[in-house]
Parts: structure tokens; C-alpha cells; sequence
């Protein structure tokens, strides 16, 4: 009897991923299934289309997804011209990885605490909280998910491939652009997608940094749900997993094409 | 690609000096290749001759020194600036290009003379051009037919083999027609077969394209056949330069003999003019100059020893056969002969045990200074019977009082080396372990950089760390007179004169205070692991 229990509960290595096949179904496919489930019905709970009509045909909610992709797209794009001479610079020295861990550093501390007191310090400033503000703390944010992958990638290159441009006539520019560039792409890639994603579906820091002015697509899932407006926000939440797919899958492509160094951190 | 230039010499380097760290790297190179000559810099991993390399190339600068290209002083010139072109031992081929674009890389940036023009001030200026894409496709197409690619050009480098990686990076560097092609161990990441292909493919385009060809090997026998010019370094020095015949028959000194080829190096003793005896036995040479009784190092290739019938009458000494082994086109014959060792090479086989003659003709003994005859070192005595020798206290027999100045002296015989570093009284690497037909020479550096000679039963493994050990009566002391101020751990034969000094220093296989401990060979290793692009880009080492 003992035998045969034993051969039933053998710990295998599969027996290791039950715990985390067990987590996945409970707290990501049974939601997204509810999400799915709650977007075609009505708050009576009967099977209806009216949910997709309310969202799609409402200017409102159109702005404001809008916006976030706006706001994404800006976001992501401070973050890479910011993100990549630092990276590069760091990749450089010596001391690199120490500095990095520094950029690293303030994400430890709860990203609502830091946002406050980003707050408090352009009240205090005098600065008038807007669209400048919220990209302020978007970048601020968001930046160490750039660099971080971008140094990982930029310092794994390896340097007989610059040594090789030198040789072949190209001065420091040209070894910039047709070596040290192309061959980033991977960290690249993997930078847009660890601040694009996160940024077109946050909320929090624009109504925070903004007072409440500056309305984005997450703020207005979090608000529907407030509300009770469980189909629409259902909707929205597969309009938003939609975006992060394709985003995904274009990063993906792009990357086919570099992928030299596909040693980056994530 | 021809040159009319009026310069014989294509690349000149003058004292060339490279430190890091305070350890060099490369010692006082000095070298002149002249122009279309196939150059082979040859020694072991880390005698520098990659960092002579990558000197020529621009990616390291000379710590002092100069390089001189075509007459001009092109030391401070950055790499991209240098028209010479570079295969790398790991290719380098830029993984995010195909093979096409692999090979115009170099050709998009080039700008060529393209007439002239006389500009608003009345004067003549060159116009430059980049190449069109038609001109690019052409040298292309053609660097790929050369290297046998012809339809590779769409390809990925990555779904290359090594052998046609190999050539795409041959192809890239000669597609720019430099003047000098360097090739850094090109070949060490081929299998065997595929590397003798490369090896007279190589030798073919050198033929055929005319331009200079400076290679590093590690492999002497590559180097052999494929150089017209053998550079042999060992631990950032030169040892030698000379046409491969050369350096194989006319060996500098020992550490050349021993790498290059095989060798048997026996000691023995210079008796006069012609006279040389080694195996107690006296043969016949052609070497002369040397003191009467001088004690000598003789070298011997294993081709050149013949042997004879036991009763032959033109055998010189008797010797008996301990193995012979087969190798394909000869046999490999170990022979005693008066208990030293040596090694034949013969179309037959002898049985084991079987006496026989040898003889040497004259001409093929090679007879060279030895280093040193006994390990000699300035110092001072540190108590009662008690002298310092490389920072510790040995135990000797004397009655000079305390702080008197000494020198030194230890037979090689009486170096005693232990296993365990704390065994012994200092502690040692060992640097060289060369075989001498009866025993090994062991060279031995201490942790302050003198080295020591001992013979010993045993071939000690190079690098290993090990004890020294001196028996107090084995120390032989003697006043030294401070007044004479010799530097620290000169080795001075006093027997010799000041020219036959000079000679010897010029042929001296290691000069003690030069022959830095392999700390050199890590900073070596490191630049080559880490390069530091240093001249043009001023950019830092990662790590």
C-alpha cells in the first residue's frame, strides 16, 4: 500500500511547477476568464453586445485611450534617449554595474511613496501639475527598466567586433552607428517593452502627479470598475491586453532581425 | 597594390616598449619587415607577440618606442587611420550583417582619389569619392570568388562553418587592399586538416596579391612553413628573428631550440677550437671563439643523429636503444649514450636493449653559450650563520659578522625543490623546465623576480608553485666588495671578458632582471581577454 503511494506522489521535477501552475490558474487565467465572461454581459447578468457599443462608440473613452498611448509612446521615448547614453557611458566604466544597481535603487521604495513625494516637491516648487508633471514621473518611473536592459545588452558586446569596424576604416561615429548601435537592438527591444507596456496601462501617478486632471486608460478602468460598471470595464481591459499583445509581438519581430546579442537581462 | 615607393622597409618597430601594470608585456621589440615579406611572430601564450600585433594595428598603443609604417611615424596614428588590415582570431564577424555586407563594410566608408578640381581660390585640391554600389558589388563578388564563396553573399555568418567564417574574414580584410594584412592566429580555431588547407591557401594569396603578411602563431610548425621570417618572442622579448631555416638549424639559444621542433640539449664543455665534449665522449665541431673548457649547451635534432652498427668505425659513441617508436614515415628512437638521453630519428628500427654507434656530422651539433653557470646573488649576512637570499633567511656556514655585504653563490645541483611551496625555505614558479639528456633544468623565479637554475631528476610542471630548499654547506660565500656596485642579481661570470659578456647577454636566454614572473603572462592574457581600445577612442575597459 505504502508502495504504491509512494510511486503515485514521486517527486519529480514536474512536482515543482504545481504550485506555480496552481497560482497562474488562479490568479491570472480564472480573472482573465471573468473578464471575458463579464464583458458580454449586462449588469443583469444577461448575455449582450452593449458593453462593446458603450465603449467603442463613446468619444470620451476613445480620447482617452488615446491619450495613453500617447502618453506611452512620449514616455518611452525620453526613456530611450536618456536610457541609452547612460547605458553606454556605464557600459564603459569600470565601476558600471555599481552605478547601474544606484539607477536601480529607487524602485525599491513603493513607487505610490515615491510619486507623493515627486508630488510634494513640485507643489513645493511651485511647478503647476499637468501633462508635464505626469510625464516627469513617468520617465522617473520607468526609466531603470530602459537601462537596465539596455547596459546588459551594450556591455555583452563583444569588443573585437568594435576593434573590427576600427579596422576596417570606420572612426568612433561610424563604429557607433554600424557596430555599437545595430548590435543593441535586442536591449533596445527589450527596453521599449518593459516601459511601453507598463506605461499605457498605469494609473495612479497621472491622476496623482496631475490632480486628478490628466485622465488615462488605466485611471479609467480602475474608475469604471469603481463604478460598477463591470462589462465596460471588462472591455476595456481586453482593449488594453490587446495593445500589450500586438506591442509585444512587434517587439518581437524586431528583435528577430538583431538577434545577435540575445543575452540581455530579461 | 603596387608599391613604388622608394621605402624597402614597409613596417619598422624601434624599441617598442608595452606595460601593464609595471609588468611588460613586450620588452624592447625591435623589428623591421620589409615589404610583401610573409612574417611570422611565434612563441608560446603570452610572449607578447599578440600585443606586438595589435601595436602594428592601432588598438594598443606602445607604452615607448615607435612603429614606423612606409618611413613615417605612425605610432600615434588610430587604427582606423592605418592601411592595414586585420583577420582576428576569433573572426569578428559582425553578426548582424550577411556575408555581403560583411565584406563592403570596410568599402563604404573608404574614399578614393576621384581627379581634381581647382576650387575658388585658383588652387588644385584631390576630390574624393565614395565607391559606388556597382564598384562595391564588383570587389565584392570578387574577394568572395577569391576565398571560394562565390553564391555566400546573401548568407547569415552565423550558419557559416569555421572555415568559411574563416574566409569571409580573410576576404573582408584583403577586400580593402591594405598594404600590410595581419592575421592574429587565424587558423587556431580549424581542425587539423582544414588548417593545412587554409595554411597553403594563404601562402597562395600571399603569392599571388604581393602585400605583406605579418602572422602570429603558436604553432611552430605553421610557422615554419608558411613564413619567409620567423620572429620567435618569449616573454615579451624577441629571442630571434631569421628565415625559418634558420631558426630550426641555427637555434638562438636553448628556449628557440626547444620550441621549435624537437631537440635533444645536452650540457657539455667547449675543450678548445672545434673540440666539444658531452656525453663523455669528444666530437667534432665547427664552432670556435669559445673559452678553453667553457661549459656549453649542445643541441642536437633528432634527424641528424645517425646510427650506425655498434663495430661501425665511423661511430663516435656507443649507445644503447631504450625504446624505439613508430610515427608514420620514421621511427622514434630514445637512446642512452654514457647516461644521457638522447632522441633519433631513423627510417629502421632497433630492438630495446640493442647497442649501437652514433654519429654526428660536425656541421649539425649546435653549440651555444649556456646562460649561466651558477646561480649567483648579491646580498648581505642577516645574522650569525645566517645570509638573505630573495627576501628570506638561509641557514649557511660563515663567521662574517652581521650586515657584512656577500655574494652568493649555489650550484645548480644543490637547488633543492620541494612539492609544497612551504616546504621550502622560499617559495618559487616554475618558469622552464628543459630536458638535458640526463636531468632537467629547472628554471625557478622567486616572488622577488630572481631566477633561480636547478637541476633536478624531475620535470616540474610550468607555473607550479614550489619550495626552494639550500643545504647550509651548499652556500658558498664570498666577500663582496660594495665599492664595485653591481646591480642586484646580475649574474657576472668573471672568467669571461667584457666582449665575451656582451655576446653572451645578446644571446642569453633569460636576463634575470628583466624576466619578470608570469604575472606578465596574466596581463597579457587579461589585455587580450579585455582589449582596451586606447588611442582613437579613448574609450575604457568594461571591466
Amino acid at each position: 500500500m505504502k508502495e504504491s503511494i509512494r510511486k503515485k506522489f514521486r517527486l519529480t521535477k514536474k512536482a515543482f511547477s504545481v504550485p506555480y501552475i496552481l497560482f497562474l490558474l488562479l490568479f491570472v487565467v480564472v480573472p482573465l476568464v471573468l473578464i471575458l465572461v463579464n464583458a458580454f454581459l449586462d449588469s443583469d447578468n444577461n448575455l449582450t453586445f452593449e458593453n462593446f457599443k458603450t465603449f467603442f462608440t463613446s468619444s470620451s473613452s476613445l480620447i482617452v485611450l488615446g491619450n495613453s498611448l500617447l502618453v506611452g509612446v512620449i514616455t518611452t521615448v525620453i526613456c530611450l534617449l536618456i536610457g541609452y547614453p547612460v547605458a553606454y557611458i556605464l557600459s564603459k566604466m569600470s565601476s558600471g554595474k555599481i552605478l547601474v544597481l544606484l539607477y536601480v535603487l529607487p524602485m525599491f521604495i513603493n513607487f505610490l511613496i515615491r510619486t507623493l513625494a515627486t508630488k510634494a516637491i513640485f507643489i513645493a516648487m511651485g511647478v503647476e501639475l499637468g501633462m508635464g508633471t505626469v510625464l516627469f514621473g513617468m520617465v522617473y518611473n520607468y526609466l531603470p527598466f530602459m537601462i537596465m536592459p539596455l547596459h546588459t545588452t551594450i556591455s555583452s558586446i563583444d569588443k573585437s567586433y568594435i576593434e573590427a569596424a576600427q579596422d576596417l576604416g570606420a572612426d568612433r561615429a561610424t563604429v557607433f552607428l554600424k557596430t555599437t548601435l545595430p548590435l543593441s537592438v535586442s536591449g533596445i527591444m527589450s527596453g521599449i517593452t518593459m516601459v511601453f507596456i507598463p506605461t499605457i496601462s498605469t494609473y495612479a501617478i497621472s491622476q496623482l502627479l496631475s490632480n486628478g486632471k490628466i485622465f488615462l486608460f488605466g485611471d479609467s478602468i480602475q474608475l469604471s470598475f469603481e463604478q460598477g460598471l463591470y462589462g465596460v470595464g471588462s472591455i476595456m481591459s481586453l482593449v488594453m491586453l490587446a495593445f500589450v499583445l500586438i506591442s509585444n509581438l512587434i517587439m518581437n519581430k524586431f528583435n528577430k532581425n538583431g538577434d545577435a546579442v540575445r543575452r540581455s537581462l530579461w | 597594390m603596387v608599391q613604388q615607393n622608394p621605402v624597402d622597409n614597409i613596417i619598422e618597430l624601434r624599441n617598442v616598449f608595452k606595460t601593464y601594470d609595471g609588468k611588460h608585456a613586450v620588452k624592447n621589440a625591435s623589428l623591421t619587415i620589409k615589404r610583401g615579406e610573409f612574417v611570422t611572430l611565434l612563441g608560446p601564450s603570452g610572449c607578447g607577440k599578440t600585443t606586438t600585433l595589435r601595436m602594428i594595428a592601432g588598438f594598443e598603443m606602445p607604452t615607448s618606442g615607435k612603429i614606423i609604417f612606409n618611413g613615417k611615424d605612425i605610432t600615434d596614428v588610430p587604427p582606423h587611420l592605418r592601411p592595414v588590415n586585420t583577420v582576428f582570431q576569433k573572426y569578428a564577424l559582425f553578426p548582424h550583417l550577411n556575408v555581403f555586407n560583411n565584406i563592403a563594410f570596410g568599402l563604404k566608408l573608404k574614399v578614393i582619389p576621384n581627379g581634381t578640381k581647382v576650387n575658388r581660390k585658383g588652387e588644385t585640391v584631390q576630390v574624393f569619392r565614395k565607391y559606388t554600389k556597382a564598384e562595391i558589388k564588383e570587389k565584392v563578388d570578387n574577394a568572395l570568388k577569391m576565398v571560394d564563396l562565390e553564391d555566400y553573399g546573401h548568407r547569415n555568418v552565423s550558419s557559416l562553418s569555421g572555415g568559411q567564417q574563416q574566409r569571409v574574414a580573410i576576404a573582408r580584410a584583403l577586400v580593402n587592399e591594405p598594404e600590410v594584412l595581419l592575421l592574429d592566429e587565424p587558423l587556431g580555431a580549424l581542425d587539423l586538416k582544414m588548417r593545412k588547407d587554409m595554411q597553403l591557401e594563404l601562402m597562395d594569396m600571399h603569392k599571388r596579391l604581393g602585400i605583406t603578411f605579418i602572422y602570429v602563431t603558436h604553432d611552430q610548425e605553421e610557422a615554419l612553413t608558411m613564413s619567409d621570417k620567423i620572429v620567435v618572442m618569449r616573454m615579451g622579448e624577441i629571442q630571434q628573428i631569421a628565415s625559418p631555416e634558420k631558426v630550426y638549424d641555427e637555434p638562438a639559444n636553448a628556449f628557440v631550440a626547444d620550441f621549435i621542433g624537437e631537440s635533444t640539449i645536452l650540457s657539455g664543455t667547449m675543450i678548445e677550437d672545434f673540440k666539444v665534449e658531452f656525453c663523455d665522449t669528444v666530437f667534432e665541431c665547427v664552432d670556435k671563439g669559445f673559452k678553453p673548457n667553457e661549459p656549453i649547451d649542445v643541441i642536437i635534432r633528432p634527424e641528424d643523429l645517425k646510427i650506425y652498427p655498434a663495430d661501425d668505425p665511423g661511430s663516435i659513441v656507443k649507445a644503447t636503444v631504450q625504446s624505439s617508436v613508430f610515427k608514420g614515415d620514421h621511427y622514434q628512437i630514445t637512446l642512452i649514450a654514457n647516461d644521457n638521453e638522447l632522441v633519433a630519428h631513423d627510417t629502421a628500427t632497433y630492438s630495446v636493449g640493442e647497442t649501437v654507434g652514433l654519429y654526428i656530422k660536425p656541421f649539425d651539433l649546435h653549440i651555444m653559450h649556456k646562460t649561466r653557470i651558477i646561480n649567483e646573488i648579491a646580498t648581505y649576512i642577516t645574522g650569525e650563520n645566517l645570509v638573505e637570499i630573495c627576501g628570506a633567511d638561509f641557514e649557511c656556514v660563515t663567521d662574517l659578522p652581521v650586515g657584512t655585504p656577500v655574494t652568493v653563490k649555489v650550484d645548480f645541483d644543490d637547488v633543492e625543490i620541494t612539492d609544497d611551496a612551504d616546504d621550502g625555505t622560499i617559495a618559487a614558479t616554475v618558469l622552464s623546465s628543459i630536458y638535458k639528456g640526463s636531468y632537467y633544468q629547472a628554471i625557478l623565479t622567486t616572488d622577488d623576480h630572481y631566477n633561480f637554475f636547478a637541476d633536478t631528476d624531475d620535470d616540474w610542471l610550468k607555473g607550479d608553485r614550489v619550495g626552494i630548499k639550500i643545504a647550509p654547506e651548499k652556500i658558498l660565500i664570498e666577500q663582496r666588495d660594495e665599492s664595485q656596485k653591481e646591480a642586484e642579481h646580475t649574474v657576472v661570470d668573471e672568467t669571461l671578458t667584457q666582449a665575451e659578456r656582451e655576446a653572451i647577454a645578446k644571446e642569453m636566454l633569460i636576463e634575470p632582471e628583466k624576466f619578470d614572473s608570469e604575472a606578465e603572462l596574466i596581463a597579457e592574457f587579461e589585455a587580450k581577454e579585455a582589449p582596451v581600445l586606447q588611442n582613437s577612442t579613448d574609450e575604457e575597459g568594461a571591466e
